[in-house]
């Protein structure tokens, strides 16, 4: 069996990019998962996201672990190299994978069981490192492929299909981010494609790890009353204060300036993420704040979505370890081997 | 009185150039310095020489002996006869005077008396009072004890007529940055020798004299040896955890490359942190599975790359190891042995990952696996290992132990040929893909069964989506039993094409051999010498090394040949003789097991009992 692929269908009408493309050239094969499911709404956004951005397909590299999310790096940009992973690893194997060569964008997908479970340990060592890439946490609170278990992110009292309460404390990967040392943080939902776009493409231009923890419901197994993240429930408590829209820096001339109390901030490749509305007092810049702002909004019931946290000024892994521009994987073998002059000279100290 | 451990049936002799001794101390208390230097001194009067440590799992406080046995015919393997020990643990007495061979010496410090119900009337007991002589010459707390070790030294250099010369050189090396450090090491050398002039008939009858012998040789140990061919061999990219035997490996990795790493930038100020670019990344990772994930990542993206760990690291590596396997992405795994099961003796060697990394991960795996048997062959092996890894595009393993790992050894002077070329392994670049209708990622496999891959970044026809669920030939999806067979089968092929690939076993024959032997790794000094006192005994023995797995047809040949072969290895269940059993097909009682694995290295003395006993109930 071949995955089911989508028919390319020319349509002259469709927009094209600056390469020229269209929103077809970013798409992948046919989506396996659940009519309605969360994820290919986000897939969907991720799609729209690189077209929008005329990122070239072969610069973008894809990775995933191993569940209903990790499947997705399939449904798009098809001209892009995927790496579809073990549970919970995808994180190293992006670390890997972006140390050999940094020149590509890579993006990773993955889920809360795969990153809050399994992976966790990985992923609060992803945060560490500050590896460059955009990790989209498609997030709904179950094992869907297994059939409905409780993740780690299922909030205490959220009911299973069954109706079975969940006891135990959820992890929220922004609160871990914070504490771990994440340097771009965001949260969204799948079906608000207006606010996820701009989200995404911050975290492609962000200098280091960008965050998108996506609640993304799942329709078969988690999208019932009593559920937290189904799609009512988002609908009714999602608390959206945080506003803002990416600027590439190519288009900052001719977009109007934001109100005065707007803040930006300037990313590291000259974009800026510009705050439209915040509430008060809130910065994004001051761990602290951000921190009581969610638990606030998490203790009476709602789910607080928005680019929540952003340092610009991190380090990320290639910067910490002063490798060279060009990808450590293209460095000719000359430069790498010093020869056999040099083995007798290291040889003088085995004497 | 105490009585010998030593096997009275077996003549023990000392000679000039040939005989044991052993250094019995505490840890932690500076006695490594003061071993290797004498064990350094005698390597550069010429002398074929080895230094074993055999060190307990702790900082401080436990006991931790050294062997040295000096060999000029170049038989270096471990002694177990010691002409001489050198007791400096009262902790350990009584089972170090057992150790002493009948006729040799024990050197203690006179300091505080011996008791007199631990002598032995075949041993010479020399006393030298080192611990009231550094009281009385040196003020500081720390000299008092470091320099004890320094003036035992001392008395041997006397004892055994080592070439003071040649000490006084390797000690300006050592300590040229600190003067006074220096002179009280000189102080201490001179303390020791001139008591021991004064006092002992110097030299003993067995002692050192100089050579030519290790003139186009070097001392190193197997952990700098591979790290110099990772970066011989060109590898950027390293994920690691820190695990006791292999930690020295990436260490060294990692002082190789800020040397010979460091890319200046072009009109840069020389000196200024922003002049150079480093041209590797070595990453600590959180643990040994992140560790070949990371490994993982970089082959997949076109890096040579690689890791170092020990047995617990392997256990943890298996999950990701069949994903490299199934993928078909290379990796290089450096396994420094230790004792296991679980934690085991992590400062103890052993030969016991073999089938765990021969067969590692779940489902149907196999993988390369490469045996050096000293430093020489790590340096060589590890540059060979890259070239195999991405040549059949699968993680291959290099398998040490903490013998060859963390021992010096003398062996030849490492060579480098210019002209190497690195075998990158099939690999399309965009004119290639551009000359292709279509590509698939396992489709047009070679005559090693290899298909040519991509790395990420290559033209988008290149472009495939890797995954270590079921795959058809194509790289897609697949739950089809014909399709999934024959990945497998072709996995299966590829493994075995790589016997012609890898380096071929060493075969020693002789004349009329009835008997052979078959062992691996750091064996090797034992079993040689093993077959060499076995022939002198009118048994002649033919010899076979493997150095790496798929094995070759003669590994097979070999064991039919001989009508009593026994297979030498450091672990209980007999994992080589099993192997060669499981995959050549020949009987695994064709083959007589002979199993050492309590940590220490193996003795050729442990080796000829064994198939003495066995070649008599034979009969």
């Amino acid at each position: 069996m071949k995955s089911p692929t989508k028919p390319i269908i020319p349509l002259a009408v469709l927009p094209k990019n600056e390469l020229g493309l269209t929103v077809r050239d970013y798409e992948g094969a046919m989506s396996t998962l659940c009519a309605g499911c969360g994820h290919d709404s986000v897939t969907a956004a991720i799609t729209q996201m690189f077209f929008e951005i005329s990122m070239p397909p072969r610069d973008i590299v894809k990775l995933s672990g191993i569940g209903c999310s990790s499947k997705t790096p399939t449904y798009f940009v098809r001209g892009a190299h995927g790496f579809n992973s073990a549970h919970g690893r995808m994180a190293p194997i992006a670390t890997g994978a972006n140390a050999a060569n940094r020149e590509l964008t890579m993006i990773g997908i993955s889920g809360d069981g795969d990153s809050l479970s399994i992976g966790m340990g990985h992923l609060a060592h992803l945060m560490r490192r500050n590896v460059n890439m955009l990790y989209v946490l498609e997030n709904n609170g179950v094992y869907g492929l297994t059939k409905g278990q409780f993740s780690a992110s299922a909030d205490i009292g959220s009911r299973s299909k069954r109706g079975v309460a969940n006891v135990v404390a959820p992890i929220d990967p922004i609160l871990l981010g914070l504490s771990m040392g994440a340097t771009f943080l965001a949260r969204s939902f799948s079906g608000d494609k207006a606010q996820l776009i701009p989200l995404l493409k911050a975290g492609v231009a962000h200098r280091g790890l960008a965050i998108i923890d996506v609640i993304s419901p799942c329709v078969t197994f988690n999208d019932h009353e009593g559920s937290t993240k189904s799609y009512r429930f988002m609908r009714e408590h999602e608390i959206k204060e945080i506003e803002t829209d990416f600027v590439p820096w190519e288009q900052e001339i001719a977009m109007p300036r934001s109100k005065d109390d707007a803040k930006e901030i300037t990313m590291h490749d000259g974009s800026t993420v510009r705050f439209r509305s915040v509430p008060e007092g809130y910065d994004p810049r001051d761990r602290q704040k951000v921190e009581d702002y969610i638990r606030e909004h998490r203790e009476r019931g709602e789910v607080a979505t928005g680019l929540l946290y952003l340092n610009e000024d991190s380090i990320e892994v290639h910067e910490l370890n002063n490798t060279p521009d060009v990808a450590l994987a293209k460095v000719p073998f000359e430069k790498l081997c010093p020869g056999s002059a040099v083995l007798a000279k290291i040889q003088e100290s085995f004497r | 009185m105490t009585t010998t451990n030593v096997d009275e049936t077996r003549a023990v002799h000392a000679a000039v150039n040939d005989f044991a001794m052993k250094l019995a101390n505490v840890n932690g208390t500076g006695s490594a310095s003061a071993n290797s230097l004498l064990m350094q001194a005698i390597f550069r009067m010429g002398v074929p020489v080895s230094g074993k440590n055999l060190f307990p799992s702790n900082i401080q406080g436990l006991p931790t002996w050294y062997e040295i046995r000096v060999n000029k015919s170049g038989y270096t393997a471990r002694a177990l006869d010691y002409n001489l020990m050198v007791a400096m643990n009262s902790q350990t007495y009584a089972e170090d005077i057992a150790d002493v061979a009948p006729g040799g010496y024990l050197l203690y410090d006179s300091s505080w008396p011996l008791d007199p119900d631990m002598l032995r009337d075949d041993v010479t007991f020399l006393g030298v009072p080192l611990a009231k002589m550094c009281l009385d010459n040196f003020t500081s707390p720390r000299e008092r004890v470091l320099m004890k070790n320094i003036a035992y030294a001392g008395v041997l250099v006397a004892l055994l007529d080592i070439d003071l010369e040649v000490i006084a050189t390797l000690l300006d090396e050592s300590y040229s940055r600190n003067e006074k450090l220096l002179a009280s090491n000189q102080k201490a050398l001179r303390l020791g020798y001139d008591y021991a002039q004064e006092h002992f008939t110097c030299p003993l009858e067995f002692h050192v004299s100089p050579m030519d012998e290790t003139t186009h040789s070097i001392l190193i140990d197997g952990n700098t040896a591979s790290a110099l061919g990772c970066l011989y061999a060109g590898a950027t990219v390293t994920g690691w955890y820190p695990i006791t035997p292999a930690t020295a490996l990436m260490d060294n990795f990692a002082a190789f490359c800020a040397k010979f790493r460091r890319e200046p930038v072009d009109g840069a100020v020389p000196g200024a942190p922003d002049s150079y670019r480093n041209n590797y990344l070595i990453l600590q990772a959180e643990d040994e599975i992140a560790a070949i994930g990371m490994v993982l990542g970089a082959g997949w993206s076109g890096a040579r790359t690689f890791t170092s760990t020990s047995g617990p690291g392997i256990s943890l590596m298996s999950e990701l190891l069949g994903l490299a396997y199934y993928t078909e992405i290379p990796a290089v795994i450096f396994d420094v042995q230790r004792t296991g099961p679980s934690t085991g003796m992590p400062t103890r060697t052993q030969q016991s990952d073999i089938l765990l990394c021969a067969y590692a991960s779940h489902g149907d795996t196999k993988h390369i696996l490469l045996f050096p048997a000293n430093p020489g062959e790590c340096f060589d092996f590890a540059v060979k290992s890259f070239d195999v890894a991405e040549r059949f595009q699968t993680p291959v393993f290099v398998l040490l132990d903490l013998d060859i790992g963390m021992n010096d050894w003398v062996v030849p002077e490492l060579t480098w040929d210019d002209d190497f070329v690195p075998d990158r392994g099939p690999v399309l670049d965009d004119q290639d893909l551009a000359e292709m209708a279509e590509f698939f990622r396992y489709a047009n496999a070679d005559e090693n069964f290899v298909a040519a891959r991509t790395v990420p970044g290559s033209d988008e026809k290149g472009a495939y989506f890797i995954r270590g669920s079921g795959h058809n030939k194509f790289g897609t999806y697949t739950e089809i039993p014909a399709e999934y067979q024959e990945v497998v089968d072709r996995l299966k092929n590829k493994h075995a094409s790589a016997a012609s690939y890898v380096p071929a076993p060493v075969v020693i024959r002789r004349e009329g051999a009835t008997v052979g032997l078959i062992t691996l790794g750091s064996c090797d000094l034992a079993v040689r010498e093993a077959a060499d006192l076995l022939s002198d005994q009118g048994v002649a023995a033919d010899f076979m090394r493997v150095r790496a797995f798929p094995f070759v047809e003669e590994v097979r040949r070999f064991v039919e040949e001989h009508e009593h072969c026994f297979v030498i290895e450091q672990n209980r269940d007999g994992q080589l003789r099993s192997l060669i059993s499981i995959e050549t097909g020949v009987a695994i009682e064709k083959m007589h097991p002979v199993l050492y694995y309590g940590g220490f290295p193996l003795s050729a003395h442990q080796v000829v009992t064994s198939v003495t006993e066995t070649l008599e109930k034979s009969r």
